[in-house]
């Protein structure tokens, strides 16, 4: 796929928006695919132990769905050259209606050669990722 | 237990080779949500000039959970396991990585920072091919909280 032109992009431009729409499923089969198995991410019992409102989906789930919008908008996944969140809010996970997270990626500066897209991931009203940034090399 | 002041500037010894299989490369797509066919369809990846399917940026984290157990596993660490919270994460490539790879992962500790009764602890995670050549570093930001 052709990469976006960067001499058509301008700082504050909104290049991709997605909700995703998370289960406990999801949850599941993310803890099978990383290999991190931390039972909060699946134990209603467990994450009460240890004091948190409810199951939480893993902070690099988040972080590795949040970028696909990015991925699709560059055209090949190899165009991520780099890539760094912090982790402020945790996504609680209902057993039975889920979670529904929003992303939008909007332009945040411009090289020579680079976008860098900031994502704004929102869950329940407030924001659960900061300084979400992905470098996309387009030239 | 706290978290031991001198384990900054620790290198540990290389992980054992990380070989990146086509089928974990798209389970993980999958787990990501991913769509884009360079993650799942090899002729997909090898039309936009890729030798086999192209890992989602995120993919690192598998083989991070590698060199991080070697830090929880390290003895003299003061590092309690429940008591952490990942605080930040960031990938840097020089190329992406593609199925069949074979990627060697050295960790260092490269701060460790006391708030308080919590610590944080920054290890990044070199990872290397088979050539030598340097594909990504994973940076993770380890939150430990101190005990009540």
């Amino acid at each position: 796929m052709s990469a976006p032109r960067l001499d058509s992009l301008s700082v504050g431009d909104v290049v991709a928006e997605r909700e995703f729409s998370l289960t406990r499923d999801s949850l599941v089969r993310y803890a099978g695919a990383s290999g991190d198995f931390n039972p909060i991410h699946y134990r209603d019992d467990v994450a009460a132990s240890v004091g948190l409102p409810g199951v939480l989906a893993h902070g690099m789930l988040t972080m590795g769905f949040a970028v696909q919008p990015v991925v699709d908008w560059a055209g090949d996944p190899a165009r991520v050259v780099d890539y760094q969140v912090k982790f402020t809010r945790p996504v609680v996970v209902d057993p039975e209606t889920g979670a529904l997270v929003t992303v939008v990626a909007k332009v945040g500066a411009l090289t020579e050669t680079t976008a860098r897209i900031d994502l704004t991931v929102t869950f329940d009203g407030s924001t659960v990722l900061g300084k979400a940034q992905v470098v996309v090399e387009l030239a | 237990m706290s978290v031991n002041p001198e384990l900054q500037g620790r290198v540990f010894p290389p992980a054992p080779p990380y070989l990146v299989g086509r089928e974990k490369v798209r389970e993980f797509a999958r787990a990501v949500f991913a769509t884009s066919p360079i993650h799942l369809d090899p002729d997909a990846a090898a039309e936009a000039g890729h030798t086999d399917v192209v890992a989602p940026p995120t993919f690192p984290v598998v083989i991070q959970e590698h060199t991080l157990a070697q830090l929880l596993a390290e003895p003299d660490a003061g590092i309690d396991f429940s008591r952490v919270v990942h605080g930040d994460q960031r990938f840097s490539y020089s190329r992406p990585i593609v199925a069949g790879d074979e990627l060697t992962a050295t960790l260092t500790v490269t701060s460790v920072k006391t708030l308080g009764p919590h610590a944080m602890v920054t290890a990044s995670s070199e990872m290397l091919d088979s050539s030598g050549a340097h594909v990504v570093t994973s940076v993770s930001t380890l939150v430990v909280r101190g005990g009540e």
